[in-house]
């Protein structure tokens, strides 16, 4: 899986391994981090495009439910809530948010 | 005429601007979604008359949904557009924006929840953003009526800038030199809110705030029902109108044909509002007495729940279990809407993304989600039983929703999108808005129900009268005892359901049944055939074949259904 860099992504130069990325699903509750990258169709893309989830955005992981539950994040203090599927192609840099 | 329509992003408060510019009542809430249809006003543009469009929220003009589709066929007929955006959310708010002056209309920018923004500790340059887009914008507190005289008085100067097109990275790129310019974020500690909104969406504390919540609605909306029938209604029919329906009786000379129909039968000399069955006596107690009271009830709990944003995070917890129906999470909100009037649930199924999930949506809905007139009915004449029976009511339909909803997910064909949904904040329910949006639905049901209970009463004393309903009943009673273990005449009951519910169940009032059968009859009606009015939306929502499949499921589903309850009751 080679790691893809999108719009803002570019501004990341850095040379960790790819170990560093978790997606959205492993990411934990209460933790902050940057989108780097969406794998998904064009749909998926679309509908996560139009609540502004882009690569580059911060977001901070709110909760998960349990069972392969959705996953419920803020962007920009608005929340948004997150199919288990859908979070799980969502590839995040984990960090804090100054 | 000038069309303007009202654009922006779901839940930023168009419907509640949509209001206090044209005067016309929109249902306002605080979930995005809840307008999928449009509503037309009117204001005055200086000399001139123009229409105003509320328009259903859209993210962008790419449509996502079956709304946002009808926001962008909309924006081809219109003149001008007031594009709505959250002041707390500029940033994903002006990808619309964007798109909008991209399209060479002229634009005027509403900047709303303006009142937000200073404990949110967000910091907008207005004058900067002016010079930025090329547009009014113009900042408003919908809810309280801050800032409509001048957004009124700016139509008129709704410009278009004529932004060149461009692709979805420049828009975000142009997005973020534009908020690095106009907005500033002041960092906040969390406050109780934030912390009670995070709560309500983690497993454990979320599952226990969910419970309280439904727990407590049900008893307020049991409560208020259950005291406006005892200390209200039922004193003011028997004390005050019982002696002048009676005294008309008498004049009437106590039978006949025309007494039959306008007064119903006497029961032991007096009048029986239930089972008199007259245009006078059942025809106005079924809506006023039993019906209204929980129509009341039933929408005062849901317009708080629905205006202080907890409706999203019930989906979120909800997710898990609506995915092995074929639904998620969103799907409670028509489902919970179908507990007041199957028809507005149907029509919010539009904020399911795929028809797959429409279909099912609507078919559980017009089966297992009994409406408010019905469950007044239930609670009025199978609560008399004992509400052990009640519960037994509820928990068939609740079982028969799971188990359809499996059965549906595993044999309708297509794909299931995944739940992704805006939270919105939690905001203490604006007190008039509550009251406005309960008395716009009560007079719904008002102005929608009484003329066909009426009707329905009618009919049933004539096609009564003519001896209709014995060649039915013979007709149809292998089925109906034999396998529902019901007498041959509750079939008339279940014909009757087809116009209204609540005087259908009304009709098994004087059939002497068992507890068991009330039980069965209850269900089965409950199941089978939607109202007339349910059927109209179905067929207008599905299409002519899906209406149909989902006819059959029913008449499967509630058949077997009522033969499992005879077999066990």
């Amino acid at each position: 899986m080679r790691r893809q860099m999108h719009g803002f992504g570019g501004r990341f130069k850095d040379n960790k391994p790819e170990a560093d990325l978790v997606t959205l699903v492993q990411l934990k509750s209460g933790q902050s981090g940057t989108v780097v990258d969406i794998q998904g169709g064009r749909r998926m893309t679309d509908r996560l495009n139009a609540l502004g989830i882009i690569p580059g955005k911060k977001i901070t992981k709110t909760s998960a439910m349990l069972m392969r539950g959705p996953v419920t994040i803020e962007v920009d203090r608005v929340g948004v809530a997150i199919g288990f599927g859908m979070a799980s192609k969502v590839t995040v840099r984990p960090g804090r948010v100054p | 005429m000038t069309r303007i329509l009202l654009m922006g992003n779901p839940n930023v408060g168009k419907s509640a601007l949509f209001s206090r510019l044209t005067g016309v009542q929109a249902i306002v809430s605080n979930y995005p979604g809840t307008t999928i249809s449009y509503t037309r006003g009117y204001m005055k543009l200086g000399e001139e008359t123009a229409e105003v469009i509320d328009v259903p929220g859209t993210y962008t003009l790419e449509p996502t949904s079956e709304a946002e589709e009808i926001a962008l066929r909309l924006l081809e007929s219109g003149d001008i557009v007031i594009n709505v955006a959250n002041a707390i959310n500029l940033e994903r708010n002006l990808y619309l924006t964007l798109q909008l002056l991209e399209r060479g209309i002229p634009v005027v920018v509403a900047l709303n929840l303006w009142d937000d923004t200073k404990h949110r500790g967000v910091d907008i340059d207005l004058d900067k953003l002016r010079e930025l887009l090329g547009v009014p914008v113009i900042p408003t507190v919908a809810i309280t009526g801050q800032g409509i005289k001048e957004l009124a008085e700016n139509i008129p100067r709704a410009t278009s800038p004529h932004q060149p097109p461009a692709t979805r990275d420049e828009r975000w790129a142009n997005i973020g030199q534009i908020i690095e310019q106009v907005q500033r974020i002041h960092h906040r500690h969390h406050t109780w809110r934030e912390r009670l909104e995070d709560a309500s969406v983690s497993p454990f504390s979320g599952g226990i705030i969910a419970l309280a919540i439904l727990a407590a609605s049900f008893f307020v909306i049991r409560f208020i029902g259950e005291g406006l029938i005892n200390y209200v209604l039922d004193p003011l029919f028997n004390t005050l109108w019982a002696p002048v329906v009676l005294k008309l009786s008498q004049l009437m000379g106590g039978s006949g044909l025309l007494h039959d129909i306008i007064i119903g039968k006497l029961i032991g000399g007096e009048i029986d509002f239930v089972q008199s069955f007259g245009l006078l006596t059942s025809g106005l107690y079924v809506p006023l007495g039993v019906v209204l009271p929980y129509i009341v009830s039933f929408y005062l709990v849901l317009g708080i729940l629905e205006d202080t944003g907890y409706l999203p995070r019930l989906a979120v917890l909800m997710d898990t279990i609506l995915h092995r129906l074929g639904l998620h999470g969103y799907a409670i909100i028509p489902n919970l809407l179908g507990l007041g009037c199957n028809v507005p649930a149907i029509l919010s199924t539009r904020i399911l993304e795929s028809k797959r999930e429409r279909f099912i949506a609507a078919t559980l809905i017009s089966i297992a989600v009994p409406c408010a007139a019905l469950q007044a009915m239930i609670f009025g004449l199978v609560g008399a039983r004992g509400l052990g029976y009640v519960a037994i009511v509820y928990g068939t339909l609740f079982i028969v929703w799971i188990i359809l909803g499996l059965i549906l997910n595993r044999t309708v064909k297509g794909f299931s999108p995944e739940l992704l949904i805006e939270i919105p904040p939690y905001r203490l329910p604006p007190w008039r808005m509550v009251l406005q949006k309960l008395w716009f639905r009560t007079y719904g049901f008002l102005a929608e129900a009484i003329p066909i209970i009426l009707g329905a009463i009618l009919v049933v004393n004539v096609l009564y009268i003519l001896g209709v309903f014995d060649a039915i009943a013979n007709f149809t009673a292998p089925v109906v005892t034999g396998l529902l273990g019901l007498p041959k005449e509750a079939v008339t009951a279940l014909v009757i359901g087809f116009l209204r519910k609540d005087v259908a169940l009304g009709m098994l009032a004087p059939l002497a049944l068992t507890s068991g059968q009330l039980v069965v009859g209850s269900v089965v009606l409950a199941m089978l055939f939607p109202c007339i009015a349910t059927f109209v939306v179905m067929f207008r929502e599905l299409g002519v074949v899906n209406m149909l499949k989902a006819v059959g499921v029913m008449i499967v589903a509630a058949l077997v259904t009522g033969g499992i309850l005879n077999l066990i009751l």
